[in-house]
């Protein structure tokens, strides 16, 4: 189901925008940049369309939607934490001022993705040394609590100098909080191309972990006595998240509420089982990042509304709807 | 064989176990007894290495300490007093979790490893239960998918922290048979921790009475279930009797008898 929907999204989401295109037009326009396309009569315009803004843009915001998604499912899993998203341990501060120290020192708009996740990988592996190696390590090595406070912290830290520094550059201010607010408007393919490695094998890493994040769920001293080196769980499904949602950040900003509403919406309408979790959150949140782009950029045309604004506005009725209706079966965590 | 030898564990100042020793033959049933705070459960902690200690505990003559988890798992298999259960997981999984330590770092379950588990629930009686989640399981059902899914860890030490707490009296005798038998099917070396005195006596082979974190006590059941050794831990509200066929009743009583006539 949750791949029907996303095959959906993907088709509404190159179909729909300023220049109306029906869905049969889409398809030749697809066909007809293969070498073998049978001499279809589409117009250029349209072949342009499609493959050089309609199609990496909804490919990036499906990529960037698994993402976050899968991310925040991962997040929720190995810190058994209902409330845990992607940015829980500093990727959305230290990427944020990553960009912002781009903006403000008037560095080409090309070096705001690498300068983005530099800082969002920094600020969590700053996270993870304080959190996970102080006095709170125990034999299980449960330090999970000591690694979320540590996070709130750095985050704190991050975004206090980000603050000082828009203060200081308030010219850049316009730029600076469009970019937090997030958007794929400049989405291309080198975008994707950019991201593609990361999310392919921080996809993969999580989805391998399926079955241990479902040990995890009695507890980490119950899992380590089944055998599970909880610490080297920790350590790689942290790693493989944040290169995912770094990755993901540093191409759109910071898009929120998709990483915690997605998994949530899964787990109350599939079960809490991982190996449903994880996959289905990226399928479910790709499509849901795409279709959120479409109404970004439709509800206000020409301007685009930030599709964070549309990913909160849209997803928390939706969440809320869900989580009533599913009054049964309410496993969060 | 399980050695324990000067087993001592701390929390910040306050010591909780001071120099334990004991060895527990292969096999054997141990029963951990003593008040409460007396240190049982750390001593399970300790052996599943869940807890910190000095001194050394070895299984078969291997130090614990050093084992990595997987290595551990597969030698002692432990059921914490309230284990955690995932509300929605069905019973079949949660037993499935126990085939941990037997399957690859990234690996999936195999249909090896499915069919001990099926025989595991076809042993304790919950095959019709496997699809059913663990939120509509009744506790004594509940007992037995824990008591399952410690023992498809095929480890050779089962350590179960107060495995009949939740159960009424005919269940407990009920479900400490049934790990009676599975002890002697499987060979296993069983260390429990057990609240009801007379149970104790009546299933373990050895028991030790702990108490404020040293042995006070240990022994073949009549060693120990005798009024000199438990009123000093356990206070004048305990006494022995001998019931006919020889089996020590443990049972409390008031000390001053019936207040009101």
């Amino acid at each position: 189901m949750a791949t029907a929907a996303l095959v959906a999204a993907v088709a509404v989401g190159v179909s729909v925008g300023p220049a109306g295109l029906p869905l049969p037009a889409v398809g030749e326009a697809l066909l007809a940049q293969l070498p073998w396309h049978p001499g279809l009569s589409v117009p250029a315009i349209d072949v342009t369309i499609i493959w050089q803004v309609r199609l990496p843009r909804v490919v990036l915001g499906a990529l960037v939607g698994a993402m976050l998604a899968g991310g925040g499912a991962a997040y929720q899993g190995v810190f058994r934490n209902p409330l845990a998203d992607p940015y829980l341990l500093g990727v959305a501060a230290g990427g944020g001022l990553g960009a912002t120290m781009i903006i403000i020192t008037g560095g080409s708009q090309s070096l705001l993705p690498p300068a983005a996740f530099a800082g969002a990988g920094a600020a969590v592996a700053v996270t993870y040394l304080l959190g996970a190696t102080g006095r709170h390590r125990s034999t299980t090595g449960g330090a999970t609590a000591s690694i979320v406070l540590a996070g709130v912290a750095v985050a704190a830290l991050l975004t206090a100098v980000q603050t000082y520094l828009q203060q200081e550059h308030t010219q850049d201010l316009q730029q600076i909080y469009s970019w937090i607010l997030g958007s794929l408007s400049t989405a291309s393919w080198s975008d994707v191309a950019l991201i593609l490695p990361y999310a392919a094998v921080a996809a993969a890493l999580l989805l391998a972990h399926r079955r241990l994040l479902d040990v995890l769920r009695v507890g980490e001293a119950e899992a380590s006595t089944l055998g599970v080196d909880i610490a080297r769980l920790r350590l790689t499904v942290v790693a493989a998240a944040t290169l995912g949602t770094a990755a993901a950040v540093a191409v759109s900003g910071l898009i929120g509420f998709v990483g915690i509403i997605i998994p949530h919406i899964v787990r109350l309408a599939a079960g809490a089982s991982y190996r449903i979790v994880l996959p289905v959150s990226m399928i479910g949140g790709a499509a849901f990042l795409v279709l959120a782009d479409v109404a970004a950029r439709t509800v206000q045309a020409p301007s685009e509304v930030p599709i964070g604004v549309i990913t909160a506005l849209a997803g928390a009725p939706f969440f809320l709807f869900v989580l009533r209706s599913s009054r049964a079966r309410q496993e969060l965590a | 064989m399980i050695t324990l030898d000067g087993v001592t564990v701390r929390y910040g100042t306050a010591c909780a176990l001071a120099g334990v020793s004991e060895q527990v033959p292969a096999g054997q049933w141990l029963g951990v007894i003593g008040p409460n705070g007396a240190g049982k459960t750390t001593l399970l902690r300790s052996i599943a290495c869940l807890a910190p200690h000095a001194g050394t505990v070895t299984i078969g003559g291997q130090p614990v300490a050093g084992l990595r988890r997987r290595r551990l798992a597969r030698l002692v298999a432990y059921v914490p007093q309230l284990p955690e259960l995932p509300p929605e997981m069905t019973a079949g999984d949660y037993v499935l979790l126990g085939r941990t330590p037997h399957i690859g770092y990234l690996r999936m379950e195999t249909d090896a490893d499915r069919q001990i588990c099926a025989g595991l629930l076809d042993r304790l009686g919950l095959s019709p239960m496997a699809g059913r989640a663990l939120s509509t399981l009744s506790g004594g059902e509940l007992q037995r998918v824990v008591l399952a899914r410690a023992l498809a860890q095929q480890a050779p030490v089962l350590l179960l922290d107060e495995p009949t707490s939740a159960l009424d009296l005919g269940r407990r005798v009920d479900a400490l048979e049934l790990i009676d038998e599975l002890r002697r099917e499987r060979e296993l070396t069983v260390l429990s921790a057990v609240h009801d005195l007379t149970l104790a006596g009546q299933f373990a082979d050895r028991l030790m009475l702990l108490d404020q974190g040293r042995v006070a006590a240990s022994g073949p059941p009549a060693s120990v279930l005798r009024d000199d050794v438990l009123v000093p831990r356990f206070g004048p509200g305990i006494h022995v009797m001998a019931a006919a066929g020889g089996t020590l009743v443990v049972m409390s009583r008031r000390p001053g008898g019936r207040s009101h006539p």
